[in-house]
Formats: C-alpha cells, structure tokens, sequence
C-alpha cells in the first residue's frame, strides 16, 4: 500500500502489475502507476510502446489479463467503460475520434449526457476556445486537426471528470498547434482536475508534466518527477539502450531510475 | 393515359416499401446488421394485428396503437439479447442468426397459422373508395392515407433523429460506439432504441400491407424483404429521404414493368435493383460524409 | 539480453514447417471403407432407403459448398438455390433434347461453373449484407426469368420426358451411385482446394485480408474460385434433384429453402470445418426423419439449433469435438516446429480480449 510521501494521502488511480495481451502480443507488462489528485502523470514512449494501451485499459475498453486499476478507492477492473465515464474517468481517445456526422456543439451535447455536477458547462467549454461558439453548428468532420483535438477535449470536459486521460494529443497536429493545446491545460487544471497523460513527443510532455513514467515494449523502464530525471536518463530509457539494467522481458523488471527517492512503487 | 394511373399509384405504393425500409436502413446504419428477418417482422406485425382485433374487435385502423408499441418492446428485447449477442462474435453470426430467425418465424408462422393468404379488410367504406381525377386517373383513398402515414412517420423520424437527444445519441454511437461509451454512453441501449423504432416503423408498415393487400407466412421474404432492400438500396443508406425516393422508384419500376406484361411487375424492380447494386451501389442520394 | 541478439535468435532459418501427414493416411482408408460400404447399400437396402440417401447426398453436397463459401471465403450467400435450380433446369433442357439424364449431371454441373462467372462479376464487389442480399435477388430473379418459358414447364414445371427404361429398382440404384459420386467428388475437391494454395491465401484474409492482399495473395481470384467452384456443386446438386425426382419445378428447386438447409447444416455441423458440413448433414437427416410427421417442425427446431450454435459455439458440433479431442480426420494445416524441439508445439492460448 502507499505510504505517506508527500503526494496525498490517496491515489485518486490506482495501476496494479497490469498486463494486457492483444491476441497472443503482450503489449503491457506488469506496469504499475499512483496518480494523486491534481498531478499531470505523463506517460512516455515510443510507437508500440504500450501507452495508448495502458490508458485504454484504464478507460475500460481493453480488458487486462492480470493486474488491477483502483479508482477512488474501488476497483473497477471488471466495470465497462461507460460506468467509468459516469463515475468520473473521461478519456480523449488517440485520433480524436469526434462523432463526424454530428456538428461541434451536439459532440459536446452528447458528452454532456451523463455528466456528473461539476464547474464545466458548454458554455464554459466554449469561453476556453474563443473560435468554438461561432463554429458551433458545423460538422466536426470539416474541422482542422487542432480545432478537433479542442473540440474533443471540450466533450470530456463537459462531463466533468475527476480524472481526465487525454491520448498522443500531438498527434497528426503541427507543433505550433499542439502548443497552444497544452497552454489551456493549465486553466482545466485550475478547476481541481487530475490528468493523466500518454505523450510521444518527449519535451512537450516533461514541460507539463509533475510525475512522468516511460514505457518499453509494455514494462516501466523510468519513473519519477521530471525535475529528477536528466535528459540521458530519459533517452536511454526510452529506446532501451546498452546499459540499461532491466531483465529480459516477462519477469517482473526493476525501472532503470527511481527519480524521487520518497515516491514508493506498489508492493 | 391508363399508364399516368399505374405510375402515381406506383409512387403512392413507393411510401409504403419507404416505410418499410425505414427500420430496415436504421438497424444498418446504426449497428451495421443486416436484419434478414426483417420481412418477416413486418408479417408478425400483421398477424399480432388480426389476433387483436379479433380478440378486442377495435377499428382495423386504430389496431396500430396496440401492435406497434409491442413490436416496439419485441424490437428492444431481441436487441439487447440475441442481436447484440451476435455482433458481440461477428457481423458474419448476425447474418447467419437473423437469417436463422427469419426461418423459424415464417415456419412457426405456418405451423400455428395456417398457410392462406390474410388481409386485414378495412371497415370503413369511405376508405375503400377512390376519387378521381379527370376519367383515366383512380385513385384509391386507402393508397394515399397509407403515403401520407409514410410520409409523416419519415418526416417524424427524421425530426427525432436530428433533433431529439436519443436521435442524437443514435447517430453518435452510429458514428463511433467506442467513442461514445468513453461519454458515458451505454451503446448497447441506444441500439436497443434504434431496434424498437425499426420493428415499430415495420409492424405499422405490416399493418398498411395488409389492409392494402393480402400477406400470408411466407410475404416476409417473397415480397417484402427484398422490397425494403431494393428501397433502401436505391435510394442510398444515410439518408430518409433517400428510402423515400427508393421506395418511389421501385414502384414505378414495377408500374412500368407491370404496363409491358402484368407477369413482370416484380421482375422490373429487381432488374432496377440490381443494376443499382452493380452500377452504383452507394444509391442514388448518396450522402457524401457517411457511408 | 539486448535488442540486437533477441533478434538474431528468432531467425527464421532454425524453424521448421511441415504438413500434417500421419492423420491423412488412416483418414483415407477409413473414408474409402465408407465408400465401399455406402457403395453396397442398394444390394442390401431397397429404394425406400437409398431415396433418403441421396437426399442425404444432395444436402451433403450443398453444404460442403456453403461451407467453402462462408466458411473460407467470408461469402455469406443466400442465393445457392440459383445453382440448385440452374442445374435442375440444365438436366432438364438436355434431356428435352435427348441426352440422357444420367449424362447431362456432369454437363449440367459445368454449366453451372459458366453460369457463376457472370453473376460473380454482378455481385463481386459486395461487402456482406449487401452480398447476401444480391444473392438472393439475383437467384429470385433467375426464378422469374425461367418461369417465363413454357417450353421447360412455365410456372408449374415439367417432368422429365426421357427416362431411362428401367425397373424402379435398377432406376433407383444408378440413381443412389452417382448420387455417391457427386459428393465423394465433392469432398474431395473441396479438401484438395483447401490443403492447396487456395486453402492458404482464404486462411490468410480471414485473418486479417490487409495483410494477405500486400503479401500478393491474388484475393479476388481466389473468392471467384470459390464462387464458381460453389457453383458447380450446387449445381451438380441440383442436377442430381431432378434425376431423382424426375420431376423439375421452379418453386420447389429454386426455393431459398435449399439455401436454409445447406445453411444448417453447415452452422450446426461446424463452420470453417471440413467435417462440420458432413456432422451437420448426419444431424440434419436424422431431425427430418424424425420429425418428418410434423411440417414444418423440424425446421424450426433446426433454425433455433443453428441460432443457439452460431452464438455460442462458432465452430459447431465438430468445434466442440475438436476442441477436446483435437482431432482433425481431414487436416489442412501446417505444424510449426520450433528450434531443437521434438514435440508439437500445441496452440498458444489466446489470453486477453477487448472489453465492450
């Protein structure tokens, strides 16, 4: 169990040695994470890794084959994605993925549909993207790239999540977009949420992020704060070069680096 | 000038295969099942309204109120049980079960009610009647309630569809169900809506059949399945109106066909049909964003 | 162990691929025995018996090329009976004019292959709803178009004007003989497509059609294989209908109830399999008899069988054996056998799953 380490006194999520097969590929191996409320937890990577995996085995629509996920306490490894939704865990899917046929302001109408009593309103959404309210009845599918990612963070948000999960929001998006992007991310924040992060791109993610962790072919190979971590140590963590010390892939691997030496990793 | 008369009642009789089509489109668009027992719906929906009125003796044309709502229910409960079991393993099962289904209800159909044709007689004479136009041109009251029923039942679910929040959430899970269920949405449900609004929409169809025309057990696949098919092939998936324009032509193709040799009604509009299908299988008002 | 020696050890060269030899040869004799020994029936059964075996027969036959079609190819028709009828009509044509019936089967067969081209090229580009549907339009259509010629009987059909001039016996053994010909040729065929090439690339797409088509599997050679072969057996069916009918009409070989059975069958029997198509017959006829008596019973019953099957056990009756016995009587597959081992390497279990 976690002791007191000067994140909190709960884990708001709560990862258990998760491990998830696609088929007969193990994309996720034993990877265990504590998300306390309010923090930005990045996750790290490259293609393949297993990030996207991990966040949509905690949102629910990949079922693990060993491992946990605790939220608020409660287990919710068996619980379908949509009563995860509901109780508080939103998720911006990799890509995207608006309702093409529906206009911008029905993709947030139907996010808001089961929303939990929260700050976060359309008319909210629609203060923090200046452009939305006058583009509102247009259909998503002729939107720009950037214009969808904020249109789908929008739709989690109006749901009023505790945790929001938000996938490779980069991707496909031009650097100058995807700035501006996680400029907002400081006013969600504001509003008392927690976020948990899976980014490719590795500057963009260590700017925001309080705790980050990277993954190798489905096993943890760093974790820590990114004030902790020095730039080699990420890179040699990321593509899992020479030196670096974890055991051949199946056993249960020791991350090369334990960055903040009070953080405790589940036992 | 005969013809002029074959061709509007074909238009006229084109609402009525809208109608039936429509449920049929739904089931498709939404939860990419092709309901080879859809036909056969439409027929239980007949049969369920002969045993009402038998049994409450009410109006022919008020039995709707009764079948349709039950339909409705049957709809959402086979949805939510055995279709959604099959889509669970692949879109290959629901073929295979609805076809499966279709067997077993028109057999069961044959086993517990005998073989001959029905028809649902209309009581109220004014509705039996035509009115004319000019001395060529008859029309029977009947056809054109049965196209203004269609007609507005379109219109109402296009306006339900756009408008309504479980139309929007129809067309949301139809766009992504993954998506959705990540806000909140159990898609499972609104499939289960989208089944009750298609078996209604076809029971009520069943029902305008039979008082227009006669049904037995095997109707469901002779003659209707392929009719909605043809319908909502021709005039393209996506759109209502499309079903609409489908249901049209089709039965102008069959007037036309009707004209050349009274034998070859039928055959004309699966000539249309599949020429649709080889030429241009996206229909004729093809919606450009969805397919 | 670093990335770079991993890979140096999962070459390929150190594996090994081999055919599934031993299963074939006892199958072989065990099937051959079972030939020989249908082959006497009509010594030792009267036509009472052998009738309802070439029913059997023709049921067989249909649903070894259902299986082939949906099965392998992913090609759920609904349409079948199109061939059924065509192959009916083609013997019937033939032996308008003359030819004997027992003659114009194989004929009318390869008639039926011809016939499927043109079809294939109206229905090829379909994805599955859609295809079943054109099927069945397409085999309805057919139906309306014959019915239109009185000289082959019009609405109401025609019987055969020249048969053999033989005791019902005699009539009935020659019968029952090509009748066993036409679905061990059947059988045979299928089996030999499926452990050839074809079997290979049809495994390939159902896995994943992507992949297979880069790799340069010719997929769309490989379906219209498949649809015209299906066709020539359904036809060769059909053909042996209406020798054993002597009676040829349109509503009864043209009914999409043809298509119900050879459906059944397969799905209850086990789809995908190769022995599904003949488990599923043996069941078939064994409900029919049985509930022959009661209408319209035994296919209701069979339909919910089916329903309950295609759910819940995908792989039908003979999934469930081979599942626990693992045994496979005609086996197509490839054993892969890893560096310095000796024994099989069994299936890996398939572990995790999406969860929605």
């Amino acid at each position: 169990m976690s002791e007191p380490n000067g994140r909190g006194d709960r884990a708001l999520l709560e990862v258990r040695d998760l491990t998830v097969h696609h088929g007969q590929l193990r994309a996720l191996d034993h990877v265990s994470l504590q998300v306390y409320p309010g923090e930005v937890y990045a996750i790290i990577g490259a293609n393949g890794a297993g990030k996207s995996t991990l966040l949509r085995t905690i949102a629910g629509l990949h079922h693990p084959t060993e491992g946990s996920i605790t939220y608020d306490g409660k287990d919710v490894t068996r619980v379908r994605p949509e009563r995860r939704a509901t109780g508080g865990i939103a998720m911006v899917p990799e890509g995207r993925r608006l309702f093409g046929s529906l206009t911008v302001e029905e993709n947030l109408q139907v996010g808001a549909t089961h929303a939990r009593k929260g700050p976060w309103t359309i008319e909210r959404v629609y203060e923090l993207f200046g452009w939305m309210k006058e583009r509102r009845n247009q259909r998503t599918a002729q939107l720009s790239g950037g214009e969808q990612q904020s249109v789908a963070i929008g739709r989690a948000l109006v749901a009023n999540p505790r945790v929001l999960l938000l996938d490779e929001l980069s991707l496909g998006l031009a650097p100058v977009v995807v700035q501006r992007i996680y400029a907002m991310l400081p006013e969600i924040l504001a509003a008392g949420l927690t976020v948990l992060l899976v980014e490719q791109d590795v500057s963009q993610a260590l700017r925001v992020a309080t705790h980050l962790q990277c993954l190798l072919e489905g096993h943890t190979t760093l974790e820590g704060r990114p004030s902790d971590v020095t730039p080699a140590q990420v890179e040699a963590a990321y593509f899992g070069l020479a030196g670096a010390a974890a055991g051949p892939p199946g056993e249960e691997s020791e991350p090369l680096w334990r960055g903040s030496t009070t953080s405790s990793r589940g036992s | 000038m005969a013809w002029v008369n074959d061709i509007i009642q074909g238009i006229l009789i084109g609402g009525l295969y809208a109608l039936f089509a429509c449920g049929l489109s739904l089931m498709f668009g939404v939860m990419k099942v092709v309901n080879l027992a859809h036909g056969d719906l439409a027929i239980i929906g007949g049969y369920i309204a002969v045993g009402v009125i038998t049994i409450t003796h009410i109006p022919v044309l008020w039995s709707f109120l009764i079948v349709v709502p039950l339909m409705a229910l049957l709809g959402y409960v086979l949805q939510r049980t055995v279709i959604q079991a099959s889509l669970d393993r692949s879109i290959l099962t629901t073929l295979l079960v609805t076809f499966g289904l279709s067997v077993v209800i028109e057999n069961g159909l044959l086993q517990f009610v005998n073989a001959d044709s029905h028809s649902l007689g209309v009581g109220n004479a004014i509705i039996t009647s035509s009115f004319s136009i000019g001395s060529q041109i008859i029309i029977p009251y009947l056809l054109l309630l049965i196209f203004a029923v269609a007609v507005v039942v379109l219109l109402g679910l296009q306006y339900f569809l756009s408008a309504s929040r479980y139309g929007r959430l129809i067309r949301a899970v139809a766009d992504d169900k993954e998506a959705a269920q990540l806000s909140g949405v159990d898609y499972r449900h609104v499939f289960g809506i989208a089944a009750a609004i298609a078996f209604g929409t076809v029971a009520l169809a069943g029902i305008a059949y039979g008082m227009y025309s006669q049904f037995s057990p095997t109707t469901g696949t002779d003659t209707i399945l392929l009719f909605a098919f043809a319908a909502v092939v021709i005039g393209g998936l996506g759109s209502l109106w499309g079903t609409l324009l489908g249901g049209v032509v089709l039965g102008v193709a069959q007037a036309i066909g009707a004209q050349i040799n009274s034998s070859d009604q039928l055959l004309a509009g699966y000539i249309v049909f599949l020429a649709v299908l080889v030429f241009r299988p996206q229909g004729l008002v093809a919606r450009g964003a969805q397919s | 162990m670093s990335v770079a020696t991993e890979t140096a050890a999962r070459s390929a060269g150190d594996y090994r691929v081999t055919r599934s030899r031993r299963n074939v040869a006892w199958t072989g004799l065990g099937a051959l025995v079972v030939v020989v020994v249908l082959a006497l029936f009509p010594y030792v059964f009267g036509p009472g018996t052998t009738t309802i075996m070439v029913q059997g027969f023709i049921i067989l036959t249909l649903a070894s090329m259902w299986n082939l079609l949906a099965g392998y190819a992913g090609l759920v028709s609904v349409g079948q009976q199109a061939f059924v009828g065509l192959g009916a009509y083609f013997v019937l044509i033939l032996n308008i004019h003359n030819l004997s019936m027992f003659t114009a089967l194989p004929i009318a067969a390869v008639g039926c292959g011809v016939a499927a081209l043109p079809m294939w090229w109206l229905v090829s580009r379909l994805r599955s709803g859609y295809f079943a549907i054109a099927t069945w339009v397409l085999a309805t259509t057919v139906l309306l178009i014959i019915e239109k010629f009185p000289s082959i009987g019009g609405g109401t059909g025609l019987s055969l004007p020249h048969t053999p001039n033989l005791s019902t016996a005699v009539l009935e053994a020659y019968t029952y003989w090509i009748g066993l010909a036409v679905t061990v040729v059947a059988l045979i065929a299928v089996y030999l497509l499926l452990r050839g090439r074809l079997g290979l690339v049809l495994t390939a797409v159902r896995d994943d059609e992507v992949a297979a088509r880069s790799s340069g599997a010719r997929v769309g050679l490989a379906r219209m294989l498949v649809f015209v072969v299906a066709g020539i057996g359904c036809g060769a069916a059909g053909a042996l209908l209406a020798v054993s009918q002597l009676i040829v009409q349109p509503s009864a070989v043209f009914s999409v109830q043809w298509t119900a059975e050879m459906a059944f069958a397969v799905i209850i029997g086990g789809l995908g399999t190769i022995e599904g198509p003949i488990l599923g017959t043996i069941v078939y006829m064994i409900l029919q008899q049985t509930l022959a008596s009661y209408n319209a019973w035994y296919l209701i019953i069979l339909g919910l069988v089916a329903m309950v099957i295609a759910i819940f056990a995908r792989r039908g009756l003979w999934g469930l054996v081979d599942d626990h016995l693992h045994v496979r009587l005609f086996p197509v597959g490839y054993w892969l056998w890893a560096p310095g081992s000796n024994g099989r390497r069994g299936v890996i279990p398939r572990r995790g799953g999406r969860h929605s």
